[in-house]
């Protein structure tokens, strides 16, 4: 292929570079009202009393909005496709305050030293309640965290308010109790995992403002406008009509931009003062009212022969989603769904059950990986306990057991796996890594040993059944095309990938193709960039649409030499005749196409296709660390990281081993620093970067990747996704190579030295 | 309120302040965009500028003493960050971006202060610019490329 899988330089790369002025927070009016929010003290309270009069005296205030003011319909932040799996449980502010943080007052004035001074002078009297802090006693516990009548679950995902319960589930195949019975060995271990945040560099920001039609504009740094679109309208109680969102350049989202964090406060503003207003959340509160990664406890038992042959799976999940149920009902799904599936060939059997419970801390949202991460981390390790337990070589252990090309997955909803390269990737990684070298660790001396572990892991590909992906291309005079979409460049680069894809079905160059993306008023409708769904179904729409526009275009071509179109071709710069017939026009330059397309024309040039996929083919990858561990200390350090990913055709090799190097650097960052930790009155202590450890460029020791392509033959391309695939290996390979160094499993994380020192001296009592 | 003079990017500049504006503000306010924020604990690394040539983090710097210095932005140094920049792009690790501005300063003031940085130095020299997009592999190979071109137009001279 001509421009897919080459590394092509990202379209927005020479302004990143350069500093130029491209997000959010470089677009505001400097006249816009600066809007600020009050925060809860406590984890769960009535708010008496609210006086805010004296605060309005400050000048350069221009309103306060309190509970009293805003729309009684609740509504979900989640960015999903309505009718939402999450519960419709928030309101913009409620009079129940559900965790410490939570929002209590909407400040907007003239600038930041009026906001700052009126939210002191606002008075709050709060019946402060019990508060359920720890999820492991919320499921039917007598504080309910929404008792409210008005609570609504939209779909039928098990959710019990009056039980605290969000979602609940139980599903399988086969007979596992019969299956496990008659294993030779059956392990049951429990895991858990912590609430990590995303931590984009770009914090949680929105800037609203009436346009011309007297229409609420939002630029917002976000993945899902068209989702934002209706979850504003709805939270303020307007029609859809009056709403246009947009995004510019993003600074990073994974998945905590796929939730209305910010947008309904400065809407309402806007809304109410018909002024432009602007909230940007300061990186306290992006790590304290954001939308940080379900902590989750994992039960998981297997059941498998002496000789390794793995039988049954059986996951149950308790998953924490906090004081609102933002995903919580989906990213559980995948806590079982994805890690299960890869020990496909000899299962008989699997059940996999969940309960997801509101608690009164920071509701959790969508993040990388949404679920798969904390069950991989779960299910690997317990393969990794069982290969030590069996004394098996746990490469081996899972070369006999992985899923292979053309299996049926029944425990990823019955899908066929169509391409699947896990075998190579596993050979190749543990081929560079020198696995039968270093495996299972090497004294260095000086109490220092290396060791090595390995981690598989898959995701999806869009949620099939579901998701919509959508593209429009548009001839423009000279032959030149305009892409728009309404997919979202989070600096994932997808503008330039699904450009590739463009250029490809029209055979010219990626410059001769500009995006535009993503306006609500303006772009296809897409789901929006999140659930690996850009490359793959996007991608697709991508490749119809401009399928559909050539042979457009050979019409034009055809009309003008006056032949049928079965009688021309079209190689990207001319649509010709297949056989040239002398003393005729045997071609016509894309050019003259253009330019008689804006001349009585009767063809259309622009295209727009909209795409769905019955599945939801999943990429694979292998993971191995090489850390070393300081058994004085207890400090570890990882050295090595190989990689290999099968995400089938990379559209863009060099984009693609990016993303993959910075979702293992985040996997790190979860397996070895990153935690979140509430006191007594449930405030979070990591509430900055001073607390809240993301690795530095000394953390991630050397990262190297590869590819092993397969051919996912739904993909017009043979592309599967590698957004979040790639994030979920680091946490199970460094607990494995960490085991091998000190003998002792870790099934909490972070991993962090005194948890190190703390075992090993409980080992060596 | 107080009148703050100093020269940004070579050009003099005038311009009222309070006691406890921030650089990182006032530049901002000037039009210098490029200067971003990414945390309230000087963790990040983001608001990297060069104040008399060295590189200080603006968020933590108090507008007024910068009074008569020289102060630089990524606007200033256009050139050297698209030159340098090149290399990144050519990587695929500029990613989101947001962090670029930042990095790029640092990185220009690593290549002014040592031409020829090792591995290590060039790690533990930027160990304060943070990046979540890149896992850092990308920018340090962007940063060896460029050395090893610098390099060879030196032996073609
Ligand atoms: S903004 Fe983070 S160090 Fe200055
Ligand atoms: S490129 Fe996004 S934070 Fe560095």
């Amino acid at each position: 292929m001509r421009v897919v899988n080459q590394p092509i330089r990202k379209k927005d790369a020479m302004s990143l570079v350069t500093g130029k002025p491209v997000y959010t927070g470089d677009m505001v009016d400097k006249n816009a009202l600066v809007v600020k929010l009050l925060h809860s003290p406590h984890a769960n309270a009535m708010i008496q009393e609210i006086e805010t009069s004296v605060a309005m005296k400050v000048p350069g205030i221009e309103a306060i909005f309190t509970y009293k003011d805003v729309p009684q319909k609740r509504f979900t932040m989640a960015g999903q496709t309505y009718p939402e799996p999450s519960p419709y449980d928030r309101l913009i502010m409620d009079q129940h305050i559900r965790y410490n943080g939570d929002i209590v007052a909407i400040v907007a004035g003239e600038n930041e030293k009026a906001v700052n001074k009126a939210m002191k002078l606002i008075k709050v009297k709060y019946d402060v309640l019990p508060a359920v802090l720890d999820f492991r006693t919320a499921k039917d516990n007598e504080t309910l965290v929404h008792p409210e009548e008005n609570w609504v679950a939209n779909c039928p995902v098990g959710a019990d308010n009056k039980r605290n319960l969000c979602a609940h589930e139980v599903s399988g195949h086969g007979d596992i109790d019969a299956v496990m019975a008659d294993c030779d060995i059956v392990m049951e271990r429990t895991y858990h995992t912590k609430a990590n945040s995303q931590a984009m560099m770009e914090t949680f920001r929105t800037y609203t403002y009436m346009d011309t039609y007297g229409r609420l504009n939002i630029l917002s740094a976000t993945q899902i406008v068209f989702h934002i679109r209706r979850i504003v309208a709805q939270a303020l109680d307007i029609p859809k009509s009056k709403v246009r969102v947009t995004k510019p350049r993003i600074g990073g989202g994974f998945g905590a931009k796929q939730t209305s964090v910010t947008e309904v406060y400065p809407a309402f503003v806007t809304w109410k003062t018909g002024k432009p207003a602007y909230l940007v959340y300061s990186r306290e509160e992006t790590q304290t009212c954001g939308c940080p990664r379900h902590e989750m406890e994992l039960t998981v038992k297997i059941g498998a022969m002496k000789d390794g042959r793995i039988r049954g799976l059986e996951v149950y999940t308790l998953s924490n989603t906090g004081a609102y149920g933002e995903h919580g009902p989906t990213t559980v799904g995948l806590s079982g769904h994805k890690p299960i599936p890869l020990y496909n060939k000899y299962q008989e059997a699997h059940r996999f059950s969940y309960d997801v419970v509101y608690t009164n801390v920071q509701a959790a949202g969508a993040y990388r990986g949404y679920g798969a991460t904390q069950g991989i981390f779960a299910v690997e390790t317990i393969v990794n306990e069982l290969a030590a337990e069996l004394k098996m070589d746990p490469v081996a252990l899972r070369e006999l057991n992985i899923v292979r090309e053309g299996q049926v997955m029944p425990a990823y909803y019955g899908e066929t796996c169509n391409s699947c390269a896990l075998d190579r990737c596993l050979a190749a990684t543990a081929e560079r890594i020198k696995w039968n070298e270093k495996y299972p660790c090497k004294d260095m001396g000086n109490g220092k040993i290396r060791s090595v572990g390995v981690a598989m892991s898959m995701q999806g590909s869009s949620i099939s059944n579901c998701d919509v992906g959508g593209a429009t291309i548009k001839l423009n005079d000279d032959g030149f095309y305009a892409l728009h979409i309404g997919a979202a460049d989070m600096g994932t680069g997808c503008d330039t990938v699904l450009a590739q894809m463009a250029a490809e079905v029209m055979e010219c160059d990626v410059d001769n193709i500009i995006v535009y993306g993503a306006d609500t008023d303006i772009s296809p409708y897409d789901s929006g960039s999140y659930a690996s769904s850009t490359t793959y179904l996007t991608g697709n729409a991508v490749a119809d649409a401009c399928t559909k526009l050539r042979e457009s275009l050979q019409k034009i071509g055809a009309s003008i030499m006056g032949c049928s179109v079965e009688e021309t071709g079209f190689d990207g710069k001319k649509v010709y005749r297949l056989e040239a017939v002398e003393g005729e026009k045997n071609e016509v330059s894309l050019v003259d196409i253009a330019t008689a397309s804006m001349v009585n024309n009767y063809y259309e040039t622009q295209f727009t296709s909209m795409v769905s996929s019955p599945v939801s083919p999943p990429p694979f990858m292998v993971g191995m660390a090489e850390v070393e561990i300081d058994t004085e200390t207890g400090d570890i350090k990882v050295l090595n990281y190989e990689a290999t990913v099968d995400c089938g055709t990379p559209i863009n090799p060099n984009l693609a081993r990016v993303q993959t190097e910075g979702g293992i650097g985040q996997g790190i960052g979860m397996a070895l620093y990153e935690d979140i930790t509430y006191g007594a009155d449930g405030a979070i202590a990591e509430n900055s970067f001073m607390q809240y450890k993301i690795p530095t460029r000394q953390d991630v020791g050397r990262i190297h990747v590869e590819f092993e392509a397969s051919y996912e033959p739904s993909q017009h391309f043979g592309a599967k996704s590698i957004g979040e695939v790639v994030i979920n290996t680091p946490s199970p390979a460094i607990a494995h190579a960490v085991y091998k160094a000190t003998g002792v499993w870790f099934r909490e994380l972070p991993i962090t030295p005194e948890k190190i020192l703390k075992g090993l001296q409980e080992k060596n009592k | 309120m107080m009148e703050l003079k100093f020269s940004l990017n070579g050009k003099k500049v005038s311009t009222i302040i309070e006691a406890d504006s921030l650089l990182i503000d006032v530049v901002r306010d000037l039009g210098c965009l490029s200067v971003k924020r990414g945390c309230e604990t000087s963790n990040c690394g983001l608001c990297t500028v060069f104040v008399n040539d060295k590189p200080v983090l603006s968020c933590s710097v108090l507008a007024a003493r910068v009074e008569g210095q020289n102060v630089t932005t990524l606007e200033g140094l256009q050139e050297e960050a698209a030159e340098f920049g090149a290399f990144l792009a050519d990587q695929g690790a500029e990613q989101c971006g947001f962090c670029n501005p930042g990095f790029m300063m640092n990185a220009i003031a690593m290549f002014r202060e040592n031409p020829h940085p090792e591995e290590e130095e060039i790690l533990s020299y930027l160990a304060g610019n943070l990046c979540r997009c890149s896992g850092y592999e990308g920018q340090l190979r962007s940063i060896q490329t460029y050395l090893a071109f610098k390099d060879s137009q030196k032996g073609g001279v």
